[in-house]
């Protein structure tokens, strides 16, 4: 009797492993890897990656960025036109397209969409929580309906950088009848345009999204797309070298090295939009001379950094934004790592090396900013050899932002992921006299420079992208003379994936649509 | 069991519950700042804000609003996570049905091996077995379980590819959810095929989640097995000339029981708080995921909810532990 029970349990147990059929999968569907589940699926709510990852498959926005780099091109919008004044911009928008819900797309989905972040009395308004609405739909005041395809959105003042705001994540058109079905669930359910449809969500598990067959556009090419959080990296690495996924996404740099080496992977990088800083308090009476803050800037040793900190994944920065921007200044000639120059500037402003300057650390890691306390320990060590006595002050995140935000640190690291791309966003927001109004300060270096100041206004209001580059290449021009801050890295951004998927895009900031992805 | 021994417990365990709500209706009130922004996040309208004060009486004296809270909490409205909007309560029962599946297989495997090796040590002292299942289990106290996992993946997911590394189903998978246990929902929908697909997916989580509740249970069972084999009433039980398995199984072990349920109870209620480790290796949508998420969101409504949910089952396990004990003991039941 009892030995019966023990061969029963034998046999059971060894069934569990015959039958196992994990690995078996079809080609019609991608398996997607990540670190983490979606929040919510409303881009226009969501403030993190994985959201905007799941939600761009489903949603679409007027105009959106080209499949591999940050130049916008027509989405929902077939055209589009500004008034002579600059305030007043027409989208003629796409024809015969229909929402996931069989709803037609036209412009009062638009006007929907819209107002319902803009206008405190709009019966959607309060569904939802417009957390980035000064990334997205500030600028905009009115918003008419001209007719069933075509509308209007009316600024203040003219603001060019608003095209690339609309191609933001934060401005996706959904259907009307399902934000009125779904009311504030409308994340959980969201309902757009786009070349996939949300099928199921398995919280923390995985979410699943299948063809829209009735896409506008080409449709897509595989059938499936599961995307599974995988919260482990050396889990996620495993699970595409064994072949359960087909992508995995934010691997480590070891796991990255581990992917260049095998065979069956691909890695591709392209350089990211975003930037890691050191921003020098210009109103702290040690580091206003302009000469200091050169010094400071030769003091450092980026090459090292990078390979120190990013494992060699990122690449040092010269200016306040990334390369794969347009504007950016290339001929512009980065301060060399140059101790004893460091050190002869210092002499010359007269610089007092008994005082000890507070070097602020981020609490928290950033994909431009992985290892904030080693950098930092790095930064103290550059400047104690240039006789720069410093010490590192940590404070909790939201406490952090706070105090550099009313200018209280000496030197202070942060960053930015690069909102929408546009030089504005960078050159405005976080270095114009405008941004250095204390207290919410986000130009946290406080520097006021009336010529830079100018310039990048000026190119707010010019609509001609030479133009307006122009513009952009001198007032770089000014803040490399002037240091407001030592510009660190610019990181890699990176996709690995299986070789036996195809036409994987890779976009600088890394959120793209799968549609025309293929799988052997 | 006596109605009074019955009647203690269950008023101590509504007593423990009142002071744990207390506690947690404090904790949120003490920190500097108005309540409601701290539920509803910095980004909350004005009209939200007050309807929020409203309901929970934020004006009233501190009696009235924890009237309120614990009205609100007993008919299941823990409020809105701040990083989802949805209610809370919804978003854990999502995830407990994953951790409570599991934790009952890990318990199960736990139990199952743990005792078995602990009755042998015991009866075979210092035998090689002895030896053999106390060094094991000391490995299985202190071996780091991040480390297990992720060995357990490489060999039998990746290596033999045996078995599957993560998630509860075949991605392509999916049984109907009554329950949420999917063990319980495929026989519901009886799909067989399903069932061994969860078995197969639960397998490695649960081996790995097991180890440290069995190596305790193998040590505890064979102290307390130690000690009761040592009793006169074993040598009189086989002096009467039962048979060696009679006297281990119903004269030994179910006298060496208590301490071992005693430590059974214990670990089952820490596996049902989550096992953050285990479900980050093998990508589990359970709870302890969820409460750390919850945590570094600052998202009040879902800690506020977890750490009740947690006394809830922890004092409910205990409860059944006291009333294990009183089948097990009728000392313990006349006494009372």
């Amino acid at each position: 009797m009892k030995k019966s029970w023990f061969w029963l349990l034998i046999v059971c147990v060894s069934f569990l492993f015959i039958s196992a059929n994990a690995f078996a999968e079809s080609g019609d569907t991608l398996i997607w890897g990540r670190g983490g589940d979606s929040v919510m699926l409303d881009l226009a709510q969501a403030t993190d990656g994985e959201s905007i990852k799941a939600g761009i498959q489903i949603l679409e926005n007027l105009v959106m960025f080209k499949k591999d780099s940050m130049e916008v091109e027509p989405q929902l919008a077939v055209s589009w036109s500004v008034s002579k004044d600059g305030l007043t911009w027409t989208f003629n928008l796409r024809k015969g397209v229909l929402f996931h819900d069989g709803t037609p797309f036209n412009a009062q989905a638009v006007a929907d969409s819209f107002n319902r972040i803009i206008d405190p009395n709009h019966r959607f308004y309060n569904f939802g929580k417009w957390k980035y609405l000064s990334l997205s739909l500030k600028p905009v005041t009115k918003i008419n309906i001209v007719d069933d395809y075509t509308i209007q959105l009316v600024t203040a003042k003219p603001f060019a950088p608003l095209l690339n705001n609309l191609a933001l994540w934060l401005c996706p058109i959904l259907s009307p009848a399902a934000m009125e079905k779904y009311k504030d669930q409308i994340g959980m359910n969201p309902v757009g345009t786009g070349p996939y449809k949300l099928v199921k969500w398995n919280k923390d598990d995985k979410i699943i999204l299948t063809r829209n067959d009735s896409y506008w556009g080409e449709k897509a090419k595989i059938e499936r797309i599961i995307l599974v959080s995988i919260p482990e990296p050396s889990a996620r690495l495993m699970a595409i070298q064994s072949g359960t996924i087909d992508i995995a996404d934010d691997l480590d740099p070891d796991s990255i090295t581990m992917a260049k080496a095998n065979k069956d992977l691909v890695v591709k990088t392209v350089p990211s939009i975003n930037i890691g800083y050191l921003a020098l308090n210009t109103e702290k009476p040690a580091l206003k001379n302009p000469l200091v803050r050169q010094a400071i800037n030769h003091a450092v040793n980026k090459q090292d950094l990078i390979q120190a900190i990013f494992q060699g994944l990122a690449v040092p920065a010269k200016n306040p934004f990334a390369p794969s921007i347009w504007g950016y200044n290339d001929d512009i000639e980065a301060y060399a790592y140059d101790p004893a120059k460091a050190k002869a500037l210092l002499k010359q402003a007269g610089f007092d090396t008994n005082q000890v300057l507070e070097l602020w650390a981020m609490p928290v890691s950033r994909a431009y900013m992985p290892d904030p306390v080693k950098t930092a320990e790095l930064l103290q060590a550059y400047l104690s050899a240039v006789g720069i006595k410093s010490k590192i002050v940590r404070y909790d995140w939201g406490t952090y932002l706070k105090k550099t935000s009313n200018g209280e640190h000496d030197m202070c690291m942060l960053g930015w992921l690069g909102g929408n791309a546009d030089p504005d966003n960078f050159l405005y927001g976080l270095l114009s006299a405008d941004a250095a109004v204390t207290p919410g300060a986000s130009n946290v270096a406080l520097w006021k420079n009336a010529e830079f100041t100018a310039l990048v206004k000026k190119a707010q209001v010019v609509f001609d992208i030479a133009e307006r580059a122009a513009f952009y290449k001198k007032a770089q021009v000014i803040a490399h003379d002037e240091a407001p801050w030592v510009p660190l890295a610019h990181t890699t951004t990176i996709r690995v994936y299986n070789k036996r998927i195809h036409n994987v895009p890779l976009r600088p900031n890394g959120l793209n649509s799968f549609q025309m992805v293929e799988k052997d | 069991m006596t109605p009074g021994y019955l009647f203690n417990r269950l008023v101590q365990l509504v007593l423990i519950l009142l002071g744990v709500s207390i506690i947690v209706f404090l904790m949120l009130r003490m920190v500097p700042g108005d309540s409601a922004q701290l539920l509803l996040g910095e980004f909350a309208s004005p009209q939200e804000l007050a309807s929020l004060r409203a309901k929970l009486g934020l004006d009233k004296p501190l009696v009235v609003q924890y009237w309120i809270y614990l009205r609100n909490i007993l008919s299941g409205d823990f409020g809105n996570s701040i990083r989802t909007g949805a209610p809370v309560i919804g978003e854990i029962m999502e995830r407990f049905s994953a951790t409570l599946e599991l934790s009952i297989m890990a318990m199960g495997i736990a139990i199952f091996i743990g005792m078995i090796a602990g009755v042998i040590s015991a009866v075979y002292q210092q035998s090689i077995f002895d030896y053999a299942s106390m060094l094991v289990a000391l490995f299985g106290v202190s071996v780091p379980i991040f480390w297990l996992g992720l060995m357990l993946i490489y060999f039998f997911s990746v290596r033999w590819q045996v078995l599957p590394m993560m998630g509860r189903l075949d991605m392509m998978m999916d049984v109907p959810r009554v329950t949420g246990m999917i063990f319980i929902d495929s026989l519901i929908s009886l799909d067989f095929e399903a069932f061994w697909n969860a078995a197969q997916h639960m397998l490695l989580p649960a081996i790995t989640l097991s180890t440290i509740p069995m190596a305790i249970l193998a040590r505890i069972t064979r102290s307390s097995m130690l000690e009761v084999l040592r009793k006169d009433y074993i040598r009189t039980a086989k002096a009467k000339g039962m048979s060696e398995m009679v006297v281990i199984l119903r004269h030994a072990l179910r006298n060496a029981f208590l301490p071992i349920v005693t430590v059974m109870g214990i670990n089952f209620g820490i596996l049902l708080g989550g096992a953050v480790l285990t479900e980050t290796i093998f990508s589990w949508p359970g709870l302890g995921r969820y409460v750390v998420d919850s945590l570094m969101a600052r998202d009040y409504s879902a800690v506020q909810a977890c750490i009740l949910i947690f006394a809830v089952l922890m004092t409910g396990i205990n409860f059944m532990v006291d009333m294990i004990y009183a089948i097990l003991d009728p000392r313990i039941r006349i006494n009372e």
